[in-house]
């Protein structure tokens, strides 16, 4: 009775113009007529455009040299971001004087990485980047590093404090670098760039320039908006009458106006406030007028993630007996900005963008000296390569910041959604 | 402890404790109210001394008269007659209109582009949606003072000279000082033609009214779309026939070195909508992605099992609910965007920021009033716009129990 059983007979093999590679392209790319069509014009753009672009940018294009004769390919001339490196980087500060600044940044990267980075890995990627890889690459242009003893300290002091340090048992590191980086790292930098004590000559701020000045007002109005902007978001939302009205005004005066008038009343309107004889520095005003705007930008972002926080974990904390503050600090914030990660990163890239509106004004930052260095006569041809140079910069500040908030909301997520 | 249990003995209500003033929350609110008055009041008379004093000394003279007398400086683009002989007051208009001009076409453009970005983010086309989210990516990173200047002194540089203007038609001229076309200059009569249009736009609203009327208790539609723009077209079409086309052409007139008369759009003006609308174009895209991806897929298949086809599912079911989630960020997106053309400053497109805050204020000194004058601008401008989409808002939220 064997031959009775039933045997069913082996499942067929779907067609195979629905699975793999041609299956994924049908499905993609060809689905329709006008999926096709769609995909057929974009095809012919991308191969259109594509390759000429390539071809400018790396494959005739001229890296090494120092003068724009050394340019002789039809492509760009990247000779002109390399000769003028250092006027992109650190602006008119005196050359002898770049330690202090590459010092400040190694110290930065060495306290900062372990502290945005948890893991391990990262850390050692950074390392490579930073400590390996970029000085492989700039040895061969010659911009990096500039200073070996400079290099070193970076080095080792970034291998201690993201190698050793955590293994260290019982050492709460991450608490005691957020603390040097707050803290500390400012009034290093601030003594460190100005100079005038310790030793050190004195450099004004002038003579600031560059992506060092980008970085100063960029990392200044990030670090002093996000406390006014959460203090402006609690008095929004404050009982009191009077406060909850002055913050309002605040915050809606300053979002309702164009940064670019905020920095013209600082550098025209703010001498004419102050009593005579007190005469602030013209980036210090700036730095005043942009963290002013974006605290109030990151106060409406604060607001949001209040707003979002039930009344029952207010309610609930009062019920405890813990204070006004109290329950802010400990209850309330730590919720409502976790929420709000992205809108603060956000806010932090539009900083990060709009310090480029300080040239208007006179400061000299990453996109000034681009833009004072085509006055050059022997580089005034290079506008292209010089905007495409600044933008790729910017762009990977940019990107970067708002990857890291991707990252850091997926790490905090700690299960409200769903 | 023993003052509470004393008043627990003499009243029948509540217990009621006794609080020091410095611990009830009544009079602590109101001691900090105070404070902060009287530290705001405080700072405002700082600075409104330190600011006579300080004009005093400089012999500056306040108030608004300034306005009255004559500018002595030209402007490449005056939408509203203007003249080096104009007052202050004059070149204040035509600034605030040239801010006007560039921020509603950076708008409209950057609305069209955005959607169409935001829509090929969501399509199931691979391709199509990675070439977005490459331009989102792109052009949403790179700071707009960047782009104006690429716009201008790259992209727009690769013009040729007025000698060898490109001539797409035979009156258009396009070279690097603009791109200038046949201005339309109405005779005589061409009012009809305006009223015509008017009655156009009167019947199509009467003519939406009565569709929408007729759909709801009969059922049948009516091709409002269609109707609306035959409507549109043929009312002052028939006008203008019947008046005898009452309008001429100024055409443009290439000497050997420019081209002169005619309408002209100026590069500062073309790359000033070009940054803008590409730029915000982006971040529209991303706000119009979020929107529709807001909408539950069980709305689509709804719609689709009551036998709606797809046009009208996304017509009549997506859109309105998407724009529910789009419009509050959508209209943050168009106040950045006017904000924003105070960036022409840079490239000295005359709009507010570059002529009167620029050129007025250095040439006349009257720091305080120019900057005010500007800032309320901007102020009026974002505030009422932001009123109007409240109220559009409003009409739109969904209306809950």
């Amino acid at each position: 009775m064997a031959e009775d059983v039933f045997q069913p007979k082996p499942a067929r093999e779907p067609p195979a113009a629905t699975t793999g590679v041609i299956g994924w392209v049908r499905k993609n790319l060809f689905a329709t007529w006008f999926d096709s069509l769609l995909t057929l014009f974009c095809l012919v753009a991308v191969i259109y455009l594509l390759p000429p672009v390539l071809d400018w940018a790396f494959f005739s294009a001229d890296f090494l040299g120092t003068k724009p004769e050394d340019c002789e390919g039809a492509g760009a001339c990247w000779v002109y971001p390399n000769v003028w490196w250092d006027a992109f980087m650190y602006g008119q500060y005196p050359a002898t004087e770049y330690w202090r600044i590459n010092i400040s940044y190694y110290t930065a990267i060495a306290f900062g990485v372990p502290l945005l980075a948890d893991t391990q890995r990262v850390r050692a990627i950074v390392l490579g980047v930073v400590f390996v890889f970029l000085p492989l690459f700039g040895m061969v242009f010659g911009w990096y590093p500039d200073n070996w003893a400079v290099f070193a300290y970076g080095a080792v002091l970034f291998a201690v404090l993201s190698f050793l340090v955590p293994r260290m048992p019982g050492v709460r590191y991450r608490l005691w670098y957020g603390v040097f980086m707050l803290i500390a790292f400012p009034v290093i930098a601030f003594f460190l760039y100005t100079g005038g004590s310790f030793g050190l000559a004195h450099v004004e701020t002038p003579k600031w320039g560059g992506m060092f000045l980008t970085l100063v007002i960029a990392i200044t109005g990030i670090t002093a908006s996000l406390p006014i902007g959460i203090v402006l978001a609690l008095g929004r939302r404050s009982n009191m009458p009077a406060v909850r009205s002055v913050c309002v005004v605040f915050i809606e005066f300053w979002r309702a106006v164009p940064l670019i008038t905020v920095l013209f009343m600082s550098s025209v309107m703010l001498p004419l406030f102050l009593p005579e004889g007190v005469n602030f520095d013209k980036l210090l005003r700036a730095l005043i007028g942009v963290a002013m705007f974006s605290a109030a930008y990151m106060a409406e972002v604060v607001r949001g993630g209040l707003q979002a926080i039930p009344k029952g974990q207010v309610e609930a904390s009062s019920a405890l007996g813990l204070s006004y503050w109290k329950t802010m600090g400990l209850i309330v914030l730590p919720q409502a900005l976790k929420l709000v990660i992205p809108g603060i990163v956000n806010t932090f890239i539009g900083l990060f963008k709009d310090t480029t509106l300080v040239l208007i004004i006179g400061l000299f930052d990453l996109l000034g000296m681009v833009q004072s260095s085509f006055a050059n006569p022997t580089w005034k041809d290079f506008p292209t390569e010089g905007y495409v140079f600044t933008a790729v910069v910017f762009w990977c500040f940019c990107f970067g910041m708002s990857r890291y908030s991707m990252n850091l909301e997926r790490k905090l997520h700690t299960g409200h959604k769903r | 402890m023993a003052d509470s249990s004393t008043t627990l003995n003499r009243s029948s209500g509540p217990p009621k404790t006794k609080v020091a003033p410095w611990n009830d929350p009544k009079v602590r609110g109101f001691f900090f109210q105070v404070v902060l008055l009287v530290a705001l009041l405080w700072f405002c008379w700082w600075l409104f001394a330190n600011t006579t004093a300080n004009l005093e000394r400089q012999k500056i003279a306040s108030g608004f008269d300034f306005l009255g007398t004559t500018a002595g400086f030209g402007i490449i683009q005056t939408p509203i007659d203007y003249s080096e002989t104009s007052t202050y007051g004059r070149a204040f208009m035509v600034g605030l209109i040239n801010t006007l001009i560039v921020s509603v076409i950076g708008c409209v453009v950057a609305t069209v582009l955005g959607f169409l970005i935001g829509v090929a983010r969501l399509s199931h086309n691979w391709l199509v949606s990675r070439l977005a989210a490459v331009y989102i990516e792109i052009f949403r990173n790179i700071p707009l003072l960047l782009q104006i200047f690429f716009w201008y002194f790259v992209v727009l540089r690769l013009l040729p000279h007025p000698r060898d203007s490109l001539r797409p038609f035979s009156d258009v001229y396009i070279n690097v000082r603009g791109i200038f076309t046949p201005n339309p200059v109405p005779l005589d009569g061409f009012s009809v033609v305006v009223i015509a249009f008017v009655v156009a736009v009167v019947a199509i609203v009467f003519l939406r009214r009565w569709a929408t009327r007729r759909q709801e208790s009969t059922g049948q539609t009516f091709p409002v779309f269609w109707t609306s723009v035959g409507l549109l077209v043929l009312l002052p079409l028939i006008g203008a026939a019947v008046t005898g086309f009452p309008m001429t052409w100024e055409y443009p007139k290439a000497t050997r070195f420019s081209i002169s008369g005619g309408f002209t759009i100026y590069p500062e003006l073309a790359a000033m909508v070009m940054a803008l609308s590409v730029y915000t174009a982006s971040f529209i895209a991303e706000i119009v992605r979020a929107g529709i991806l807001a909408v539950s897929h069980g709305q689509t298949e709804a719609a689709h099992s009551l036998g709606l086809r797809n046009g009208p599912t996304l017509r009549l079911v997506i859109i309105p609910q998407a724009m529910r989630v789009i419009i509050p960020p959508l209209t943050s997106q168009y106040l950045n965007l006017t904000k924003n053309s105070s960036l022409s400053a840079a490239i000295a497109y005359p709009e507010l920021v570059s002529v009167f805050a620029g050129t007025v204020l250095n040439q006349t000194g009257q720091a305080i009033e120019v900057i005010g004058i500007t800032m309320l601008v901007y102020a009026t401008i974002s505030l009422s716009i932001s009123a109007g989409m409240n109220i559009y808002n409003k009409k739109m939220a969904l209306v809950e129990r």
